[in-house]
């Protein structure tokens, strides 16, 4: 169906201006609220969902599917579109398949398991501060501390040798980032040719590991409830999802917090507001921004009818800004009901990881601005590179001194 | 005062396991309520099953990504 925003239809997705700030191109879409039409790089037209309750409401339904292999599934870029045939656990297929797989996942993920693992993310996130600090200022902070933490942590977690980091942190890059659609397909064949002969020396130990990659291989893989293929297409969801995201939380978080010091001395005066301070960075940041899905009915709605087959993307950024329920949605605000942000999505595909996110952002961040009373960035903020518009939000670099 | 507010309002709370992805967002937001079992599943605490008069309950309701919380109101 076309409505009268057809007219002055936006492209999407845009580079942002500010880094956490949803890109100032979009302003005519947070005037267009709940659902708005945009223009995706092949320039077809999809819908964006816009307004906070539709969100909602339409990621919880089963009517629009993830599989990314259906007709008319949105594509934001040509990278993405070189790899939709390619096989994606969890994010990338719908129930019954999805509720098998996501099954298999959630006790390793439970938030009892996460603060069970608080431990070791303090020492991980200790360690690498000593290494920082012996170094000396200024540092990078991507690099030495904002990628290995979350890296450190899904590999512990899932039974992945950290000592092959550098292979699969660039690999992780190339897949999300490119630059062209080649490099994503051969980023893509390289992490399932790594996982194939991880697990084939998995079956072949005769004392199972104890990470969750040990335990689907020797139960999940041997029980038949997984094939081959599979779990390795689950091994590469986990790996790439468990650290790219949280990486970018924390190192745009810090770059956001540094850039508001009223707010950041209240957080160092009372600690006890960083669980509420984590939940307002993650509405706020939205760095995942563009979940796409495909209508497999027709769907009414309060902004229009979707129709079958027709693309439907939702716009974290834009979502998590509706006036509606966030007054004065720009700002930093944490002393807000907070909560109910669709940063983390929404319905059966909400992030299987948050609560270990959740962990993770915080002991990095309260650390990180323990241990260094003094950071603050290491050049003009003005002067730092961040990500480009259609992949994950984040910083490229983040030099601070201290 | 409290404790008379507590037994009067009478909850009933009932989780949908079909429905369930074990988020987890129940226990997070009324921890005094709600857990997840050993596979990771929303389950009420012992004792806690009518709500234990916590208001976060239907927060808790809310919060579910798949509206697998329902809530009601019994009354004494």
């Amino acid at each position: 169906m076309t409505d009268m925003t057809e007219s002055h239809t936006v492209a999407f997705p845009q580079n942002r201006t500010c880094p956490y700030h949803p890109p100032t191109a979009y302003d005519p879409l947070r005037d267009a609220r709940p659902l708005a039409r945009i223009t995706l790089y092949d320039g077809r037209p999809v819908w964006l969902v816009t307004g906070h309750a539709l969100a909602r409401t339409l990621l919880a339904d089963p009517r629009l599917s993830s599989d990314r292999t259906r007709p008319g599934f949105p594509a934001p870029n040509a990278r993405f579109a070189a790899v939709r045939n390619r096989k994606t656990a969890l994010l990338g297929v719908d129930d019954p398949e999805h509720r098998v797989q996501r099954r298999m996942m959630v006790p390793s993920f439970t938030l009892r398991r996460a603060a069970e693992l608080r431990p070791e993310i303090q020492r991980i996130v200790d360690e690498r501060l000593d290494t920082m600090i012996a170094r000396g200022a200024p540092a990078e902070l991507v690099s030495a501390f904002a990628l290995p933490v979350p890296s450190m942590v899904i590999c512990a977690l899932l039974g992945v040798p950290y000592a092959d980091h550098d292979f699969f942190e660039e690999q992780s890059r190339r897949l999300l980032r490119g630059p062209t659609a080649a490099d994503t397909m051969d980023a893509r064949d390289r992490l399932e040719e790594y996982f194939a002969e991880l697990i084939d020396r998995k079956q072949k130990q005769p004392e199972p590991g104890d990470g969750v990659l040990d335990e689907l291989v020797h139960q999940q893989l041997r029980d038949g409830e997984l094939d081959h293929e599979e779990l390795i297409a689950l091994a590469v969801i986990l790996l790439v999802a468990g650290h790219e995201t949280t990486a970018n939380m924390i190192s745009l978080g810090t770059y956001t917090l540094l850039q508001h010091p009223d707010r950041l001395a209240e957080l160092r005066a009372d600690p006890a507001l960083l669980p509420d301070a984590v939940e307002e960075l993650m509405r706020m940041l939205s760095i995942a921004d563009g979940m796409l899905r495909v209508a497999v009915e027709d769907i009414e709605t309060d902004g229009g009818t979707i129709l079958a087959g027709d693309g439907v993307v939702f716009s974290t950024s834009v979502i998590n800004r509706d006036e509606a329920v966030y007054p004065d949605p720009d700002a930093l605000d944490w002393h807000r009901p907070t909560r109910h942000h669709v940063a983390f999505g929404f319905g059966i595909h909400q992030c299987l990881g948050q609560n270990l996110a959740r962990a993770e952002m915080e002991i990095a961040l309260r650390t990180l601005f323990d241990r260094l009373p003094n950071l603050r960035l290491a050049v003009p903020a003005e002067e730092i590179p961040f990500k480009p518009g259609d992949t994950i939000q984040g910083m490229l670099e983040l030099p601070v001194t201290w | 005062m409290q404790n008379e507010t507590r037994e009067t309002r009478h909850m009933h709370i009932d989780i949908d396991h079909d429905l369930c992805v074990g988020a987890g967002q129940c226990a997070l937001a009324a921890p005094s309520v709600f857990t997840q079992d050993d596979d990771g599943y929303s389950a009420l605490l012992p004792g806690r099953e009518d709500g234990g008069g916590d208001p976060m309950v239907r927060e808790a309701a809310r919060a579910c990504p798949v509206s697998a919380i329902t809530v009601s109101e019994t009354g004494s």
